[in-house]
């Protein structure tokens, strides 16, 4: 007699818990052959709200600890990853007609990016920041520091990696996030909770959505306790959404365009300059004689 | 001990009128710079430019209307490509002439800008000019060492950018646009504020006297809607503006999802904070020069200012003491410490703060000058005590010089008070404990803290805001950032 599966409930992870959305909303998520794989959550703008509310209590922890130790858990979240690389390969495969090993190549690389992020996270001061020889007796240097809270608007595909990589540069610094998922592809998003979870990131610090991406780009862009948003492969209208709903709280919005190409190489998306649209420049001044 | 010095002889000494008298001369029709060349506006337009320490008009400077954008627009974007393939060293050494001539004609820079804009002679001549001559001898150097600036990528040149620059610092506000946007081997349109024309078109001597390509640089003189006009333009690659934080914001929606790079540098209400463990004449000093530099018209004055409160008596006893000495009136005198407020409209605003402070319930303290020039746009600078966060002049940037001073009891609440704003841009910390010094600095939430110091600048030194103070920096290497785009990334 054949046994009945226990098919999994997926939920969104918010404040460093897994929960439904506050909606009631799920997300028919459908295989390459049309059948009924999963149901995801069909999260809201009030549960985007209370994403935000999280992220932004975590900050003063993340952005406070050490580079060395943020390092470390960066780390400890690609060790596992790299576990649980057949459960997520699965995952991409559900609903994108690409080949077996194509998927597992998106989770090495995804794996891989984590590896690269968590080694920025006491680097990119020397890289990014310096000191100045000014005219006048005076100590001058410019240090970079995270932002607060940085919303990340995956793009389609690839669903696991491209999260990855556009949370990454902005996490390793000290922002916390705020996610929204892949509308092609929910399943990894929600899963990679369960990563998060297992990796000692401080509840809060990683926030992930699923849903429908096009209803919450208002809320995202105009919300105040928002300081930066990073995206890839928005249309243009979508940009100019986005974009023009930022300036009211004069958002730091990065919009990227990586090929399929771009996002396989590990340069490319972790590269500092997509880490430097998500830190501020502080320049400190002190007098040098007395 | 707040008041050991109050017995001491405060008899002021009477200073003779020490004024500038180097004639400068000014064509009494302003014309617009296009393509290497004085050109009179299509449009036809003409408005007047007056001194605003004697309301004599100076000049009647030329209004561009669309044509003459046009006309800018067409002139830069012919000049990009032979401008941007010239190798760096061949651009720097343009901009090391420029640098070079400005030095030469500084003092006749420093009047201008001081007939100008009202801003005393002793600024424009020390501050204003020197920093403008530094900028473009600062980024000559950085034309030819672009790749060293940003690792691990292939920088090239925006494209054509256009640059609208705000009132308060002509001079030095266009030398930060240009300078290093030509180093990285863009072609500029600069607008100059409508009250402040004269010194940005003088520059436009300057580029022809240098020889610099006809185009890489025009000037557009104009209002508001010429700069509208100018950022909407689909051959704009780059949008870079000083000014208020409600025309930033207009900015950033106008060139939404259009791909074209911003920068801006916007309003501020900056926090000095002041420690019982200061040195307090020092730190005296420096909210003076903090908040009554220019008068008052810098985006990162010291407009809030945040006493220990064992030290409020006598840091007020200090500062009334020192408001007692400044000297406001003749711009050209160069004994004057405030100069004149540059437009009427703007004393309006500085004078309509300044009764919102006293109808909310703060105390006034004001300078009394017995002889103020009969015309022109005057106003004796003042600080607020008895200032509630929730005062209008507490929150609003006056640009005028106007302090309010509150009172803090821990370091904790003096970081959550400096950071209760929308704003910022820069923030002051007096103290001598290092540590504490460090931490503080590291909390606020400012784009540049000066620490036992305020309002110092340096072409090196990196300038710009967090929040709505802005996005992007000027000066240093990272003033380079705003002007390539990364090949590579």
């Amino acid at each position: 007699m054949s046994r009945l599966t226990i098919a999994k409930t997926y939920k969104m992870y918010i404040g460093g818990k897994f929960v439904r959305t506050e909606s009631g909303r799920s997300i028919v998520v459908e295989n390459t052959k049309g059948e009924i794989a999963a149901h995801t959550c069909h999260g809201s703008r009030k549960d985007f709200r209370g994403a935000v509310e999280s992220a932004s209590n975590a900050f003063t922890s993340w952005s406070g600890i050490t580079g060395y130790l943020r390092g470390q858990i960066l780390y400890r979240m690609a060790e596992m990853l790299e576990g649980r690389r057949e459960e997520f390969a699965a995952a991409i495969l559900t609903t994108q007609k690409i080949t077996p090993a194509k998927a597992k190549k998106e989770v090495d690389a995804s794996v891989d990016c984590l590896v690269r992020f968590a080694g920025w996270t006491d680097k990119y001061h020397q890289v990014l920041g310096c000191s100045n020889a000014v005219a006048s007796d005076y100590y001058n240097f410019t240090v970079p520091q995270p932002q607060g809270v940085v919303a990340v608007i995956a793009p389609p595909a690839p669903s696991l990696l491209g999260l990855v990589a556009l949370l990454g540069a902005p996490l390793c610094t000290g922002n916390t996030i705020v996610a929204v998922g892949s509308d092609l592809n929910p399943v990894p998003t929600a899963i990679l909770g369960e990563i998060c979870q297992t990796s000692d990131i401080p509840a809060g610090v990683i926030n992930l959505i699923t849903g429908k991406q096009s209803e919450l780009f208002e809320q995202i862009a105009s919300h105040r306790q928002v300081a930066g948003i990073y995206s890839a492969a928005l249309s243009k209208k979508n940009r100019i959404l986005v974009e023009a709903s930022s300036a009211d709280s004069l958002k730091r919005v990065r919009f990227n365009t990586f090929s399929d190409e771009d996002w396989y190489d590990g340069d490319t998306v972790a590269s500092p300059w997509n880490i430097e649209p998500f830190v501020e420049m502080k320049t400190i001044w002190h007098p040098s004689a007395c | 001990m707040a008041t050991t010095n109050k017995n001491q002889n405060t008899a002021k000494w009477e200073y003779s009128p020490a004024l500038e008298s180097t004639k400068v001369t000014i064509e009494s029709k302003s014309k617009l710079f296009i393509g290497g060349k004085f050109v009179s506006p299509k449009s036809r337009s003409w408005f007047a430019t007056v001194n605003p320490a004697t309301e004599a008009k100076l000049a009647d400077v030329a209004c561009a209307g669309k044509a003459d954008v046009e006309a800018a627009v067409k002139a830069a974007k012919t000049a990009l490509p032979k401008w941007s393939r010239l190798s760096g060293t061949e651009r720097a050494k343009y901009l090391y002439r420029v640098a070079r001539r400005i030095q030469e004609r500084a003092r006749e820079f420093a009047i201008l800008e001081t007939i100008d804009g009202g801003k005393p002679i002793k600024e424009s001549r020390d501050i204003d000019i020197p920093l403008a001559a530094q900028h473009f001898f600062y980024y000559a150097g950085w034309a030819d060492k672009l790749a060293y600036a940003f690792p691990g990528s292939t920088p090239a040149p925006v494209g054509v950018c256009a640059q609208i620059i705000p009132w308060n610092f002509p001079l030095l506000m266009a030398a930060w646009k240009l300078a290093p946007a030509l180093a990285c081997g863009n072609t500029c349109i600069l607008k100059p504020a409508e009250t402040t024309s004269l010194t940005a078109l003088r520059l436009g001597e300057v580029f022809q006297e240098v020889g610099l390509p006809e185009g890489v640089v025009n000037i557009l003189t104009g209002e508001g809607d010429t700069g509208r006009l100018l950022a909407q333009h689909n051959a704009v690659n780059k949008v870079a503006f000083t000014g208020s934080t409600e025309v930033g914001k207009l900015l950033m929606r106008e060139t939404a999802g259009t791909g074209k790079k911003l920068t801006l540098e916007l309003g501020g209400k900056s926090a000095n904070i002041l420690f019982a463990d200061a040195a307090i004449d020092q730190a005296v000093e420096g909210i003076v020069a903090g908040i009554y530099f220019n008068q008052g018209h810098v985006c990162c004055a010291g407009s809030r200012l945040f006493v220990e409160e064992p030290i409020l008596e006598e840091v007020i006893y200090k500062l009334k003491q020192r408001l007692g000495t400044l000297r406001v009136g003749d711009p050209l005198d160069k004994n004057t410490d405030l100069g004149a407020i540059n437009s009427r409209s703007q004393l309006k605003v500085v004078e309509g703060y300044i009764r919102s402070g006293v109808k909310e319930g703060a105390q006034l303290h004001q300078l009394t000058t017995k002889r103020l020039p009969s015309k022109g746009f005057w106003c004796n600078p003042c600080f607020f005590t008895d200032v509630q966060p929730s005062h209008t002049i507490a929150r609003e940037e006056i640009f005028g010089p106007v302090l309010s001073v509150m009172t803090f009891r821990t370091p904790e609440e003096a970081i959550s008070r400096a950071n209760n704003s929308p704003y910022g841009l820069a923030a002051g910390v007096w103290t001598d404990k290092g540590a504490k010094i460090f931490e503080v600095a590291k909390k606020l939430d400012a784009g540049i803290v000066w620490c036992n110091t305020y309002n110092k600048f340096d072409a090196s030194s990196p300038f710009g805001g967090f929040k709505e103070s802005g996005f992007g920096r000027e000066g240093g290497m990272h003033g380079l950032r705003p002007y390539v785009r990364l090949g590579g990334v």
